[in-house]
Order: C-alpha cells, then structure tokens, then sequence
C-alpha cells in the first residue's frame, strides 16, 4: 500500500512551513488556483517542496516550482512520486 | 566649503587563487579561475559541492599563534589583507593621531564557520538541545558578534576612531567602503581602514544555499563551474577572501605624495523592498543607486569606461543587472565593457564587494578589463559586452562596480582616476 | 548648513514593557523585567537570570506568512517598527518609497533561528535545513524585512559593534537624512535567550552569576559582579526637521550630537576612548558640558568597566558634575538593542522632567557619581547623553535635546 497524499496534507504542510496569507482562505476551493494567487512566493514553495520530501521521501527535484503551479498539479505529482511503478 | 574628498592609497586582498594583490591581479588578468571541488570538509550530502577556497597557512601570513586562536577565518583574512594595505599606503599610521582613523570591515555571515564548528563540539554533534558550555572555547563570543573583526582590524593598525562591522548581506563590501568614505568627508576621521571580510564555505553555508537551490549544482566540472551571463548558468559558487583599503582625505594624500590608485567618487545605497531573496526583472532600485552614486560623483552614464558587475551566475541576477545598467547608462550600456569576476574568485558573500572594488581600481591601474571566464553560450536576455573568457586592455579612467544583495539591498560605487589639476 | 534631524516615534519591546508607554511607566515605576529563564531550562548552566520580553505573542503582531522565516528578534522588531511609525503618525504608503529608509544594528542576528537549524543539520543533515536559512540568521534581517513590509526602499544598512551599533545605527540613519533622506527607521533589538546563545554570552566572561533578580546586576555598585543578558530593544523614527514640522509631527527632540572611538589595543597603557567619544558628541552639537542635564551610562556592571566609565563622566563633567542614570538595571543589558532603549527613556525624561532610576544599586562612592537611585528625580530636561560601549573597545555616544 502507498501513502497518499491529500489537499489536506498540503494545507498542513503550507501552513507549518510558510504560514498563510491573511486575505486567503485555504478551505476554500483553492485546487486549481496558482500558489502565487494564494499567497506563496518561490522560497514559500521551496520550503514546502522540501518538508514534503523530508516527510515522504521523496525527491521533487524534476518538478518545475513555478509561480503558476496548482495545488493539484502539486498533489499529483507527489503522488506520482509515491506511485511504486513510478519509483521501478 | 568644498566637499572633502576621499582616495584609495593602499590595497590588501586575500582571495582564491592567491593571496596578495599581485596574485589576485595575476589570476583576473590570466582569466583562471579558482574554483574547484571542495576540500574544507567531505561534501557528499551536499547539492552544491564546489568552491572556490583559499589555500591560506595563517602562520605565514604573520598570524601570531594567540591571533589565529582567538579569531575566526574571516578575521584572519581580514587582518592579513589590512596589513598589506596599509604597507602598501605607506602611510606612517604611528605619526597620525590614532583618533582620526577609523575601521570598517564588511561582513555578511560574520564568524559562521567558526560558530558551525563550535556549535558541533558543544551540541555534541546536534545530540544535545542544551548545548555544554564546558566545552566552549573561551573566544566564542567574538563568534558570537562578528564585530570582532573590526575590533582586531582596529588593533593590528592602531585605529582608535570610529569603527564598526558593516553587514548588509552580499552588498557589505560596497556599503562598508561606502560607510567609510562618508566618514571621511563629514570630518569624523581622516584615514579609513576599510574592506570586508567573509570565510563562510562552511557545512551550515552550503545546507542554507542547497535549500534555496542558489549555489550550483554543476559538481562534474568545477573549474568551470561559476559561468555568469552564460546561457547554461544555473548558480552561484561559493567564495571566501577579504580586501582591506587604506583610504584617505585627497588633500592629505596629496601632501604626502601617495600614490593614489583611485577617488570614490560616488556611492549610494537602495532597497528593492520587495524579496529577502528575489529580485524584479526590471532592476529599478540598482538603476535607482546607479542614478544616485553617478550624480554624487557628478558624472553621466556615459563618463563610465568599465562596469564591474555583481555577476553572481543566478538566472535572476544576471538578468536584473543587465536592465539596471541598460536603465541608468541607456546605450551607453552596449558600449561599455561589463565583467563578472565572480568567475574566477567565486561569490564571497559580503566580502566580494570589497574584492570587487579591488578588481575596478586595479583595471584603472593597468588599463586592463578582466574578463567573464567560462561565458561560452550567451542568453539572449543578456545581451551587453561581457568581455568573455580573456581580459582586454582598455582604456579606463572610470568605473562602475554594483552589489546586490539578500535582504534586498542593491549598492553602486563610481571609481576614478584622480585627476591631477584638482 | 546641516540638517536638524529629529526623533517622531518610538516603538518598545523590552523586559519591563511591552510598548513605549508601557515601558516608561514601568520604568519609573521601578519595575524590573528580570527573573529566571524561561524559554529554555537554564539550571545546567551558571548563569540562570533573564531580561525576557514577557507576553509577546508574534500571531498577534506579524502576518502568518512571515512566522515560519522570521527570529524572534525580527518578529519583535517588525512590531516595534508598526508602533513606532503609528506613534510617528506616518503611514509609509503616503511617502515616496526611496525617501524612506531603514538602518539598523545587531549584535548576534537571528541566533535562536541558526541554532536550531544547526541542530537540524547536524543530527538530521543538510536537507533538514530550512529554505529560510539563507537569511533569517543574518544581521541584516531586520533592515531587509522592515524595508519589505513597509516599501521603503531609500538608502539603508545594518552596522554590528555589539552594544556600541545602537548608536551607530542612529548615527548612521541620521546620516542618510543630512545626505537628503527625509526618514529612516532605525534602533535595534537583538534576542538570542537560547541555549547556544547562552552558551556564547556565557563566554564573553561578564554575566552575573547571581540567582538573586534584585542583586544579580548593579552597576557601579559594590556588589558588581556582571550583567544579566536581556532581549529586545528599540525602534525609533527619524526624520528631518523641516519635514517632520511640516506635517506638524509631535517631535521628542533632536538628535543633536554623535562621537565614537575605539579604545586602544589592550596593554598599550593608553586611556580607554569613551571620554573622547563623549567630547565628540557634545562637539558635533555645539553643547557645553554644563548644558547636559542626565547622562545615561553603559553600565557594565564589570567593576574595572565601571571605574573607566565613571572616570570618562568625571573628566568631562567634573566629580558630581551630572546626574547618571541606568535603568537598564531593569531589562538587563540588550546588546543592540540597549542603546536605542536609552534614547527613548531619556526623551521620555525631557517630554516629563523626570529621571528614571538605577535600581537596587548603592552607587560607590569612589566612582564620584551623581547616581539617581531609589526613585525617579525631578529635574529640568532639556539635554541628554546616551553612551554605549561594545565588547572589544567599541564606544558611542549619542546627544539628544529638547
């Protein structure tokens, strides 16, 4: 069995490393919105990048960490990354 | 009241490739670089593992065994380079009244290699939360506060006017020289000991410079790992050095028939006020301390024979610069030679401002530009004179040098040649 | 022609007092901020007293997005900087952004920040450290977060010589406004109550080991036996005068007179320089040694440290010659942060014509010492000295008048 990795483990994982923006509401439906909009400039996704490597050991090195990227888009490729037969 | 004016009559620089100024020179003008794997300490879990270090042997370099104790490796280099300066001056400090001259040593991350070490004997290698003051050496606190390094500049010259360490990040160097020469005309001293110092190629360094993926991962070629303004950058390479100024009121240097390698003629300080790390493409706050450094020195943009650029090999910064010396030059700019030495001697953090500074007046010196090493594959985005791979012999009587730094500071510096109707 | 350049807010975290007004009641009020350590277990080491800033919540004060990246020593130097530009009454936004600065000092920059991602380096490994790093720790993260959060992008910078750097911050500041700046944000707070910052403090060999909060730090007292390290400090506006009138501003006074030296290498038999630095800044403002009405001393609790810094008051203003005041004896000595807490007490002391008090301290006679003590003292304010001295030989002093 892998591990999944879920919307609500990148909100826990934001908020622990970068906070959140006062004018953002992370419940909100956020899935599809650029990190930038929500508030998250690149050192914010760097270090987010790297506690979800740290925490699921992983490497996101071949991800491009762009002002325009989604949660989703995040999420999946984390989970691409948890996937066995992407790690074969 | 005419406005006093201030003058570089001694240089002191300690960088990679070679201590003293002659070494330093020989290295630019030779276009080699110093780069290389690093040795300091074993590199494996690191993404970036080259550096350019200094062979440096303390002793030889006339560190008494207590001196060497007591300090940490950027004090060390900062004393080594400040006593080449001021024999190089020729200055006779014990006639001068020790009030009237000042220290100002620029330093980014201060004594962070000596506090990585000591933090590892008294944490007990990170094992202990309440780290054992028992194991403490009893210099610590001059880690503690890099203010040390001004403090041990001050004794080894006999300077007892006003002195500070100067620590705006990667624009150090430029602003302690800055700090020095406003001291200088205000009249609160008369000669000035002024330079930075950084030795930060230390385990804690490159961990902080891997997160932020700013420093290199090009690990296979070292040599040519620090490539600024080429197309295939992707970091900076992490230095050490110091250089250390003599610096003076003109009408005394002149009295005393000095050699006078160059006027600060201009200098200013801004912030981007916008990133502790990034930088806006449009490079407006280092045009806005371009702008101000050229009109404190009453010149034109178009006066300046040679810029010598941060160059830091970042995609970010190459780009950055490029716009502000496009904004404040106009095309003067694409007329202008521009050189990153950050190729041969790396990025010393607060301390290659001051080196910098050493590069520009001696350019000045030998009518010489020393050249970008390893800009094989230009980027379109980059599209000024970098002086690839060899250095030219040019006529320059003026120089633009420029830092920028973490924290958002962006700091320029207009050098002379010392006219002699004046 | 030099442009007056004067002081229109002031923002506090200190020991004793969250905020300007807090602070300077409970400065007179005697109330002192020093008790045990609380932010770590300090009962394994030989110095256990504290000058901690009680109460700081930094949720309450800095956005959420900058807790994860800041120090302690940041997160309370960005809420002195909002309470010093609202006691300023000046909104950033309304001012042109290079026509604003920032100069601060610091002694030890973010240390409690670098500890821990020592720690994380060297029992985890480099990946374990944080993208933050980089420059959470350095001394010039106050400068660059203040400039960030207020847009203020006009000349600035950051100057380390330990205690001294306040001074020179204010010096430096008041500097960029004679060049043409018309404000900067200045002063400084320094925080580094942790253990490895324990351990450093511990080895500069001048903390008291008392465990007695009344007894453990009294200056040129006979009982000197070293100081209780503190946090915090003081954030101060500064403007040209012109300008700060124009806006009918409510100015503390002025920022008259600045003179620093650097003593000589140890066994040279020379004199120590705080007296010159002393004839600078009463120099620099044109003031008489008879015009000061209160010095407000280092303070270094070390008795030789005492003794040349009691000798440089009576060389200039002669035996008895001027009232002196500490009131650090109530936060602790906040390195950087100190110097800037000085100049706010004693423009507080020109704005109510009161002396703070040094604290639990018999003033030995030999220092020939005109020490307030006990309470607060009645005089008429118009002119004060602040002096700071750093570690290594560093000495400012700064004239603020009325």
């Amino acid at each position: 069995m892998s591990k999944q990795f879920t919307l609500d483990d990148l909100k826990r994982i934001l908020l622990e490393g970068a906070g959140a923006d006062e004018s953002v509401d992370l419940d909100a439906d956020i899935l599809d919105l650029g990190l930038e909009e929500l508030g998250y400039e690149s050192l914010a996704l760097l270090e987010t990048a790297s506690r979800i490597e740290r925490e699921y050991g992983i490497s996101l090195d071949e991800v491009e960490l762009t002002h325009t990227l989604t949660p989703r888009e995040l999420i999946d490729a984390v989970n691409t990354c948890l996937t066995p037969s992407a790690a074969a | 009241m005419t406005r006093r004016r201030v003058v570089i009559t001694g240089i002191g620089v300690v960088a990679p490739g070679g201590i003293g100024v002659k070494n330093f020179w020989s290295l630019l003008s030779g276009g080699r670089t110093a780069t290389r794997g690093i040795t300091f300490f074993d590199p494996a879990q690191f993404r970036s593992r080259v550096a350019a270090e200094i062979d440096f042997d303390a002793e030889a370099n006339g560190l008494s065994p207590q001196e060497i104790r007591r300090m940490d490796r950027a004090a060390q280099l900062a004393v080594v380079a400040a006593r080449e300066a001021v024999e190089d001056s020729g200055l006779a400090f014990g006639d001068l009244d020790p009030y009237r001259i000042g220290t100002t040593i620029g330093s980014a991350v201060g004594a962070t290699t000596g506090l990585d070490q000591e933090y590892r004997v008294v944490s007990d290698s990170g094992r202990l939360e309440l780290v054992d003051h028992t194991y403490a050496v009893p210099h610590l606190y001059n880690y503690l506060v890099p203010s040390s390094f001004a403090a041990e500049v001050a004794w080894a010259v006999g300077a007892e006017g006003p002195s500070t360490v100067v620590s705006t990040g990667c624009t150090s160097g430029l602003d302690s020289v800055g700090h020095a020469v406003e001291l200088i005309r205000e009249g609160s001293a008369d000669v000035m000991i002024a330079g930075a110092s950084d030795a930060p190629i230390s385990p804690i360094t490159m961990a902080c410079f891997d997160a932020i993926k700013a420093t290199t991962p090009r690990n296979d070629d070292p040599e040519h790992a620090s490539r600024p303004f080429d197309g295939t950058r992707n970091g900076f390479v992490l230095g050490e050095g110091s250089a250390v100024f003599v610096l003076e009121e003109l009408a005394g240097a002149r009295r005393r028939g000095a050699h006078t390698y160059a006027e600060i003629a201009g200098y200013a300080s801004r912030c981007n006020a916008f990133h502790m790390t990034g930088l806006r493409p449009d490079g407006a706050e280092m045009a806005e301390a371009i702008d101000v450094a050229l009109a404190e020195a009453r010149m034109n943009g178009d006066e300046i024979d040679y810029i010598n650029a941060h160059g830091s090999g970042t995609k970010q910064n190459d780009r950055h610069e490029t716009a502000a010396f496009k904004k404040s030059l106009g095309d003067h700019a694409y007329r202008t030679p521009v050189s990153s030495i950050k190729s041969m001697v790396g990025h010393s953090l607060g301390a290659i401002g001051s080196i910098e500074i050493a590069a520009s007046v001696l350019a000045m010196e030998h009518h010489v530009v020393p050249p970008t090493a390893n800009l094989h594959t230009p980027d379109p985005q980059c599209d000024l004179d970098y002086v690839p791979l060899t250095a030219r012999e040019w006529a320059t009587d003026a120089v633009l040098t420029v830092g920028s730094g973490f924290g958002g500071f962006q700091s320029a510096m207009v050098l002379t040649r010392p006219k002699r109707s004046v | 022609m030099t442009r007056s350049v004067v002081v229109t807010g002031l923002g506090v975290v200190s020991p004793n007092g969250l905020g300007a007004k807090e602070f300077w009641t409970a400065t007179l009020a005697g109330q002192s901020g020093i008790g045990p350590v609380t932010r770590f277990d300090a009962s394994p080491y030989p110095v256990r007293l504290a000058g901690e800033v009680p109460g700081f919540t930094a949720r309450e004060h800095v956005p959420s997005r900058l807790i994860p990246q800041t120090d302690r020593m940041t997160q309370l130097a960005l809420t002195a900087t909002d309470w010093a530009l609202a006691d300023a009454g000046v909104e950033p936004e309304e001012l042109p952004e290079f026509d604003m600065g920032v100069v601060t000092a610091s002694s030890s920059g973010g240390f409690e920040f670098g500890q821990d991602e020592l720690r994380k380096l060297w029992s985890q490994g480099s990946q374990y450290v944080s993208a933050y790093q980089s420059f959470a720790w350095f001394y010039a993260v106050n400068s660059g977060q203040i400039s960030i959060r207020n847009g203020m992008k006009g000349p600035s910078g950051v100057v380390v010589s330990d205690q001294a750097g306040g001074l020179d911050a204010l010096a430096h500041a008041r500097r960029q406004i004679r060049k043409g700046t018309r404000l900067i944000v200045s002063g400084g707070v320094d925080a580094s109550i942790c253990p490895w910052g324990w351990v450093a403090q511990l080895a500069g060999g001048r903390l008291s080991t008392s465990d007695d909060p009344e007894r453990a730090f009294l200056p040129f007292d006979a009982g000197a036996r070293g100081h209780v390290p503190g946090e915090g400090g003081a954030i101060v506006i500064l403007e040209a005068a012109e300008a700060a009138r124009q806006r009918g501003a409510r100015i503390y006074g002025e920022m008259a007179g600045y003179g620093a030296t650097f003593d000589p290498a140890p066994g040279s038999g020379r004199e120590p320089g705080l007296r010159r630095a002393i004839e600078l800044a009463l120099a620099d403002a044109g003031a008489d040694p008879a015009e000061v009405d209160v010095v407000f001393a280092d303070a270094a609790a070390v008795p030789e440290l005492d003794r040349s810094e009691a000798a440089a008051i009576a060389a200039v203003f002669g035996p008895r010659g001027v009232p002196v005041t500490a009131p650090k004896t109530m936060t602790g000595r906040l390195y950087s942060g100190a110097a800037p807490l000085d100049v706010a007490a004693a423009l507080f002391s020109i704005e109510d014509g009161l002396i703070p008090p040094t604290t639990h301290v018999t003033a030995r006679p030999d220092h020939r010492l005109d020490l307030v003590t006990g309470a607060p003292r009645t005089a008429r304010v118009r002119t004060a000295l602040v002096l700071a001295r750093g570690y290594g030989g560093f000495n400012s002093a700064v004239l603020v008048r009325a």
